[in-house]
């Protein structure tokens, strides 16, 4: 069984981020990056499903500019097979990248696309969605456990109720959230093995995709800074303060 | 991100992403606690083992990973080092200066048996060397090994040991032969040999290590335990030393680096007078004078490497190096706790931690006072 995982790369998440001056975005510029975390815990799970051997071949893919290579290099040393590239400079939207990823996904003929439930950049939470839908293929988002089953996948999900199981007919696509494993540490020999796996450069024209422009970033700004708070000493006056602010 | 150097590669800054992760999960939250127990658990060597950490510089065959050069030792250390804790990187790295002279003198068999194993984590090893009747003075060792049959009888004692109380197999320099350099040969001593014990040692710093004197009282060791030919130990224990030396000047560089990056978030939070610490220029002049250093330190230890790398054997500058690093260490430790104030003077901070612990790489290793006689000589003054 032939598996897609897809892998973005992110402004790493110990980075404080920062606004641009002029509110067009965040600073990216000599910013460290790294694989987004959920997309670490797809790539995990895609690398455990082939230790057991359910899946034989992963094909790790990333979209965006020249230094998503050390993504796809990240992706290899945990134990993808070879990689793709689709190798555009610029914004990429959700949309877009679901376009290229159903393109990749048909020609390779994989039976399942793994992803992380959201990126940790604009947390958009689409792409795995709107892949599914354009390929008209069943969707398990949100996974906590992934058993494969010959034709099917049975996809345990963490909803506000409790847990949920699906399951799905092969091929699908599963997103993965955070608790579903814990990413393995990539070792010194895996690393050094990955410079030597392929990575193939493809670009929109490639795949005869169109890129979208459905969403416009208008201004990006800082969340307000939190006010100070105010100690109360009894219960009664907690109680009038919030009348008094008209929250009960 | 692009690399500022041009000795690291991708590679190296992937592997250090890793380290980095290890760190934080494994072994920052638990820094304090072992520092109290002044031992490292047993099962942190087999975690680090498994991410692959004790493996950098050993070869494949035994379970190292060939091809990881010398400035993957850096990135671990200064990895390591974010921990804050000097004895960290001593009692688990301790193997790095134990383990090499069988790699480099001993046969196939011994690898096998004292060196897979530690490099795997499932043992522990320690080099012992230094004895309370002196330290760098190697060539006047007193601990005698007298040949008994397939046995050497081993008598005397030696201090300081780096992991001297768990350590499994010890790497200890004995006197097979006559006085001087040519009488020293290297045996592996296994705990649980009759004759052998041990005691802790209270220190300054590097407290979660668990430092020890070790005694033999007519110790009988095999003689295949003995690494390289007899009487041929002095040249193995030197070129050891070289490495030793600039992983203890790259510790202390790191630890300088960890000493500037607190004290700058520090200035930065820290609010008198109504404005931030560093808003003052004499702060922001000492954070200056401390990066200067760091800087400074990184250049001549990456140069080293290097040149450790190409197969040459820049004794002297290396010696120089562990100087200029260790020195500079004392500077900005110095200044950080000025900086941190009443703040540094709290135990358990990172500042204080290092500052304490500043002494030992001017002294373990080689004194700094034996480091510019024996670069003075190899120059030829």
């Amino acid at each position: 069984m032939k598996v897609l995982v897809s892998v973005k790369r992110v402004v790493d998440y110990n980075v404080r981020i920062q606004i641009k001056p002029d509110g067009s975005g965040v600073v990216t510029d000599g910013v460290k990056h790294s694989m987004n975390p959920f997309d670490e815990i797809a790539m995990e799970e895609a690398v455990r499903l082939k230790e057991k051997g359910k899946v034989t071949e992963i094909i790790a893919v990333t979209l965006g500019g020249a230094k998503g290579e050390e993504t796809l290099r990240t992706a290899l040393a945990f134990g993808a097979d070879r990689a793709i590239h689709v190798k555009e400079e610029g914004e990429i939207q959700p949309l877009t990248a679901a376009r290229a990823l159903a393109a990749i996904f048909k020609k390779e003929g994989a039976q399942i696309l793994f992803t992380g439930k959201q990126a940790i950049d604009d947390d958009a939470n689409q792409t795995a969605q709107m892949t599914a839908a354009l390929l008209d293929l069943p969707q398990a988002t949100f996974a906590s456990k992934v058993e494969l089953d010959g034709t099917k996948a049975q996809v345990t999900r963490e909803i506000d109720a409790g847990l949920e199981t699906l399951e799905v007919d092969l091929p699908a696509v599963i997103s993965a959230d955070l608790r579903l494993n814990e990413p393995r540490y990539l070792k010194l020999p895996d690393i050094m093995k990955a410079k030597k796996k392929t990575i193939e450069a493809v670009s929109f024209a490639d795949l005869g995709v169109e890129a979208a422009a459905s969403l416009k970033t208008i201004k990006t700004t800082p969340p307000p800074t939190r006010s100070k708070g105010v100690m109360v000493k009894t219960v009664d006056e907690l109680v009038s303060a919030l009348k008094a602010k008209g929250l009960v | 991100m692009t690399t500022k150097s041009p000795f690291y590669t991708e590679e190296h800054e992937a592997f250090r992403t890793q380290v980095r992760r290890f760190v934080d999960r494994e072994c920052a939250p638990f820094i304090d606690q072992w520092e109290s127990a002044e031992e490292l658990p047993r099962e942190l060597h087999k975690k680090a083992a498994e991410a692959g950490l004790l493996q950098v510089g050993f070869p494949e065959e035994y379970g190292g990973t060939d091809g990881a050069d010398l400035f993957y030792g850096i990135v671990l250390t200064e990895e390591l080092a974010r921990a804050g804790s000097g004895g960290l990187i001593a009692s688990l790295m301790s193997h790095g200066i134990g383990t090499p002279p069988i790699i480099h003198t001993g046969t196939h068999e011994q690898k096998l048996k004292f060196a897979s194993p530690v490099i795997a984590g499932d043992k522990i090893a320690a080099l012992a060397i230094t004895e309370p009747s002196g330290g760098s003075d190697v060539a006047n060792l007193k601990t005698r090994a007298v040949r008994d049959g397939d046995h050497y009888v081993i008598n005397g004692s030696k201090t300081f040991i780096t992991s001297g109380m768990r350590a499994d197999y010890i790497t200890t320099a004995v006197r097979t032969g006559g006085d001087g350099m040519g009488g020293v040969s290297l045996v592996v001593i296994e705990a649980g040999t009759p004759g052998f014990t041990r005691t802790p040692l209270q220190k300054m710093g590097w407290w979660c290590s668990d430092t020890a004197t070790l005694y033999f009282d007519n110790c009988r060791v095999p003689v295949a335990n003995r690494i390289g030919p007899e009487n041929a130990g002095f040249m193995a224990i030197m070129m050891n030393f070289n490495n030793e030396r600039i992983m203890l000047a790259a510790q202390a560089y790191a630890f300088a680096k960890v000493c500037y990056e607190e004290s700058l978030a520090y200035a930065r939070e820290r609010t008198t007078f109504g404005k931030p610490l560093i808003r003052n220029q004499v702060i922001r002049h000492k954070l200056i004078d401390m990066q200067t250093r760091v800087e400074a330190i990184k250049a001549n230890l990456d140069l080293m490497t290097w040149r450790v790398t190409q197969k040459q054997m820049p004794i002297a500058e290396v010696c120089m190096l562990k100087n200029f690093a260790t020195t500079n260490l004392e500077y900005v430790a110095n200044e950080a706790m000025q900086i941190f104030g009443g703040a540094g003077y709290l135990r358990g901070s990172k500042v204080d931690r290092i500052y304490r612990e500043t002494k030992v790489l001017t002294i373990g290793g080689g004194s700094q006072e034996i480091m510019k006689d024996l670069a003075a000589r190899q120059l030829g003054y």
